[in-house]
């Protein structure tokens, strides 16, 4: 059979495409020789979820060895799926479509190592690569453990290990690829200069990944990239000549592993683990280790939006998610319900006034408060009234469902109790001032602040149990926490109540005013204040774990997702910091203050700025 | 339950805690499952703290250089229902008998300035809470009986491990390498204090192993205790009641020589904690009682 060099080539899918009718296309993300890696979105799941689908192509044409190369990459597919480790991903599908093989496999964000060294200005700090090498050792180790047949994944090398988000490191593209080529083409599997002289005899041992992890390394530390260069020629480009900042005893292991002669390398990965892990203890880097480390100055530069939508006025309120639409209240009066996926508009609801809070959603209605006095609710299929609730004042609060009821407070110094099912009010609680803060609805009692500082927790009946009163404001919405309630206050406090009686259990000082909603997860309660941080706090001994300080004041609220921390400032900013050691790990300029909170679904976060746009962000 | 008390008797004349004017809470009923059977009957809302003690001289010890405080109540008005605690161990050192001042003049004072912060804004005439917070209060009780423990037992000292109960709020204070423990009812142990021992910390950091640190020398070294040096560094924090479940604070008389395991097996065959804080006392005799033996066991009934 002849090909044509015109055959040879492919056409990639297109944004949009849909394969198997589940798995919409996004974009490209990677290339390689056989074919294009893609994010694309599993639509078998209402909520968004991404993964990454590797397309390989065979150019076999002759049915019966291409039938035996869909076997073997089966049986590969097949191993991959019993792997069971932190820096492999896994795989949740695999498929064939005419000469063309996919892979399902969970999507991870970041970027490689490769890409990471073509950005860098600089010498990665040597704890930093200390840090990666460690767990590059862990996962061979595990792959070569790999029972009944050790696993060698044969192509270490920065392309092939991705940087995650957290600072992790993971292995990807599991050789499947090389099956099929090694079915049409009998060339050696691996890669110039970071293969060892054995795996060009054919060997594949654990010595052989052994190798391509020192030149990895040695690339990392040096930034000399060793495909440019003679082979096994890294006895002439002595990491110590080249980056003197790199310690002899982390030198001697990389150089250990780029032995010549296989007998004289590691004779295990969990052998140079253990060798680097002294490294780490000698050089004092051992307790970074375990936490993430310094990130590169490079991260967090190229973060882009996946998409943004222009609403025609400022938006000061908060997103919501629900079922794939995400709802956002604007001050050009409209509600807008947008396709979370690709931020298309789906509709519009008018009110007579600005939109400041965040909507809740029951039921397929979407409830909100607008400064038109009144209280909505809509469908969120169509986007039609069902019914609304006059208050006296402006409603800034935002909606809380409960026990058939929606809570929410006025300008007009109540906190108003109406029915879902009719909109009738049921009572209202007299706040004696506005009530802005969002009420927050435990099992037996409503909690909420007042503007004139009143803290006041009532029962279903409406009946007050206890006040608290601090010394200024308390728009900041309260939270409850293992039988706490706690909440921010214009008088530079942050407070910790208990929920049952209203007893002071700790008051933290801020340098500011607050008026940001603490958010909690695992006894650390994050917020901000006006004095421009973001705090991190223990609520079990009230210390302070980490602060924050972006470039104005912090009036929007921090949302925990997974390990991270959201959070816009009144600097335009959009802030994703590490939850348990408060660093930046990037942040996005908008165009003007943002004063709402994010919502997070899955894998997105959403957020809306005061610079009129909506924008959506991979978590 | 004769026959418990006949052995129990045995058991202190043997410790010689008679003589020393030591006692140990009697046995009485197995309260915990009368509340138990009323609080089902009752169907209504019910909260109260159910505490016991013990504190026992062990097999070794001549003197008794153990203090502790056990006291609850509850009060239920129309509009609250809420249970109030302090529970307090204090374990003394130092030579002549500075132990035991030390230890003794901790509880006093933590309690009594524990009560008398918390007494206006419960029974004043227009009860409401007070502007301190609970830990602010927890704060200036360590601070003050620092103090008084250097004034009373110069060199000595001891440690503090005080518990105060207010509504759902738990807050502790620490110093020392006494304990409090978390025992929920499926046989879950938690220490919720760390100890303040140079042989722990040591361990913490991973310059003795588990096997070194039980036969150090200097096993029993704090280094933050009260009544030593200018200021009483405690850790303070909150907490919830484990509920359902217990909450336990011991001397190392306890810990020391019955494992975590064996003493929530014990607190947890029983719901009475009359009955636990005797077995734990006969358990640590047992094994030797090297100690001084002092329990408190809190839990919540509702």
């Amino acid at each position: 059979m002849d090909f044509k060099e015109g055959d040879l080539k492919y056409s990639q899918l297109k944004q949009g495409d849909l394969l198997l009718d589940r798995y919409e296309i996004q974009e490209i993300v990677g290339m390689g020789g056989m074919g294009a890696v893609y994010r694309a979105r599993d639509k078998n799941f209402k909520a968004i979820r991404l993964v990454a689908i590797k397309e390989m192509i065979s150019q076999v044409t002759d049915p019966i060895v291409r039938k035996n190369i869909f076997q073997i990459f089966e049986r590969e597919a097949n191993i991959l799926a019993t792997l069971r480790h932190p820096a492999i991903p896994r795989i949740y599908d695999y498929f064939a479509i005419g000469e063309r093989a996919y892979l399902v496999l969970e999507f991870i964000h970041g970027k490689n190592l490769e890409q990471l060294l073509s950005e860098t200005q600089s010498f990665f700090p040597e704890e930093q690569v200390l840090s990666w090498a460690v767990e590059l050792c862990d996962v061979l180790d595990y792959l070569h453990a790999h029972k009944p047949e050790p696993i060698i994944f044969r192509d270490v090398k920065p392309s092939n290990i991705m940087n995650t988000l957290q600072n992790h490191v993971a292995l990807v593209d599991f050789g499947i690829a090389k099956v099929f080529e090694s079915g049409q083409r009998n060339t050696m599997v691996g890669t110039q200069g970071y293969s060892p002289p054995d795996q060009y005899r054919g060997e594949a041992t654990p010595k052989v990944d052994i190798y391509a992890l020192g030149a990895t390394l040695h690339h990392l530390l040096t930034l000399r990239d060793p495909q440019l260069e003679a082979p096994f020629s890294f006895g002439e480009r002595l990491i110590s000549e080249i980056n003197p900042n790199v310690s002899k005893e982390f030198s001697a292991v990389v150089e250990r592993a780029l032995e010549y002669k296989p007998e004289d390398r590691y004779e295990s990965a969990s052998e140079m683990k253990e060798a680097l892990i002294n490294v780490a203890r000698k050089t004092g880097t051992l307790l970074h280790l375990s936490i993430p480390s310094a990130q590169p100055t490079t991260r967090g530069v190229g973060v882009k939006p996946l998409w943004s939508f222009e609403c025609e006025d400022e938006l000061r309120g908060s997103p919501n998610y629900h079922e794939g639409t995400l709802f956002i209240g604007c001050y050009d009066n409209n509600l807008y319900a947008l396709d979370a996926s690709n931020g298309q508009f789906r509709w519009k609801y008018p009110t007579d006034g600005g939109i400041p809070g965040k909507p809740a959603i029951l039921e397929g209605n979407v409830y909100f408060g607008s400064e038109d006095k009144r209280l909505h609710v809509v469908s969120a299929i169509s986007g039609k009234v069902i019914w609304t609730y006059y208050t006296e004042g402006p409603v800034r609060s935002s909606p809380r469902i409960a026990e058939g009821h929606v809570f929410i407070g006025s300008d007009d110094g109540y906190l108003h109790a109406v029915s879902t099912n009719n909109g009738r009010l049921s009572w209202k609680a007299e706040a004696g001032s506005p009530v802005r803060s969002t009420p927050f609805v435990s099992d037996e009692y409503v909690y909420f602040g007042s503007e004139a500082g009143d803290f006041t927790c009532v029962d279903f009946r409406g009946d007050p149990r206890w006040r608290y009163k601090a010394k200024r404001a308390i728009t900041s919405s309260p939270i409850l926490a293992d039988g706490a309630v706690y909440f921010g206050s214009m008088d530079s406090t942050l407070y910790a109540l208990d929920a049952n009686s209203g007893w002071v259990v700790w008051r933290f000082r801020l340098g500011k005013g607050s008026i940001s909603t603490p958010a909690i997860q695992n006894n650390f309660l994050y917020t901000g204040a006006a004095d421009h941080i973001i705090y991190c706090i223990d609520t079990r001994s009230a210390k302070e774990m980490w602060r924050y300080t972006t470039d104005h004041q912090v009036t929007g609220s921090p949302i925990v997702h997974r390990d991270a921390i959201y959070c816009g400032s009144v600097d335009g900013g959009f802030y994703c910091l590490g939850a348990a050691s408060g660093r930046l790990r990037w942040r996005f300029q908008t165009g003007k203050p943002i004063t709402g909170t994010p919502v997070a679904h899955e894998d997105m976060i959403f957020i809306g700025s005061t610079d009129k746009r909506v924008y959506a962000f991979l978590a | 339950m004769k026959k418990f008390l006949k052995r129990f008797r045995r058991k202190k004349s043997k410790s010689k805690a008679d003589k020393q004017g030591t006692a140990a809470t009697a046995p009485l009923l197995d309260e915990a499952q009368v509340w138990d059977f009323v609080g089902s009957q009752r169907g209504a809302k019910f909260n109260h703290l159910v505490a016991a003690s013990a504190l026992d001289l062990g097999q070794r010890r001549e003197n008794n250089e153990d203090a502790l405080l056990c006291l609850s109540g509850v009060l239920d008005t129309t509009s609250n229902s809420q249970p109030l605690g302090i529970y307090i161990v204090a374990d003394g050192m130092g030579g002549h008998r500075n132990g035991e001042i030390a230890s003794e003049t901790a509880v006093r004072t933590v309690g009594n300035h524990l009560i008398s912060k918390l007494y206006k804004p419960l029974f004043g005439p227009e009860p409401r809470p007070t502007n301190e917070s609970l830990r602010e209060i927890m704060e200036s009780a360590v601070d003050q009986a620092h103090k008084a423990v250097r004034k009373a037992a110069p060199g000595g000292g001891c440690t503090l491990t005080a518990a105060l109960v207010v509504g759902t709020q738990l807050v502790i204070a620490h110093l020392g390498d006494s304990r409090a423990y978390a025992i929920t009812r499926d046989g879950r142990i938690e220490a919720l204090t760390k100890d303040h021992s140079l042989v722990k910390r040591l361990q913490e950091m991973g310059q003795l192993t588990g096997e070194e640190a039980a036969t150090h020398p200097q096993k029993s070294v704090l280094y933050r205790a009260l009544g030593q040096g200018d200021t009483a560094q405690a850790d303070i924090f909150n907490s919830s009641l484990p509920n359902p479940g217990f909450l336990l604070i011991c001397s190392d008389g306890l810990w020391g020589v019955v494992n975590e395991d064996d003493i929530q097996r014990i607190v947890n065959a029983t719901s009475s904690p009359f009955l636990a804080c005797h077995h734990l006392v006969e358990a640590a005799n047992a094994a030797g009682g090297p100690d001084n033996i002092s329990v408190v066991l809190v839990r919540l009934v509702n």
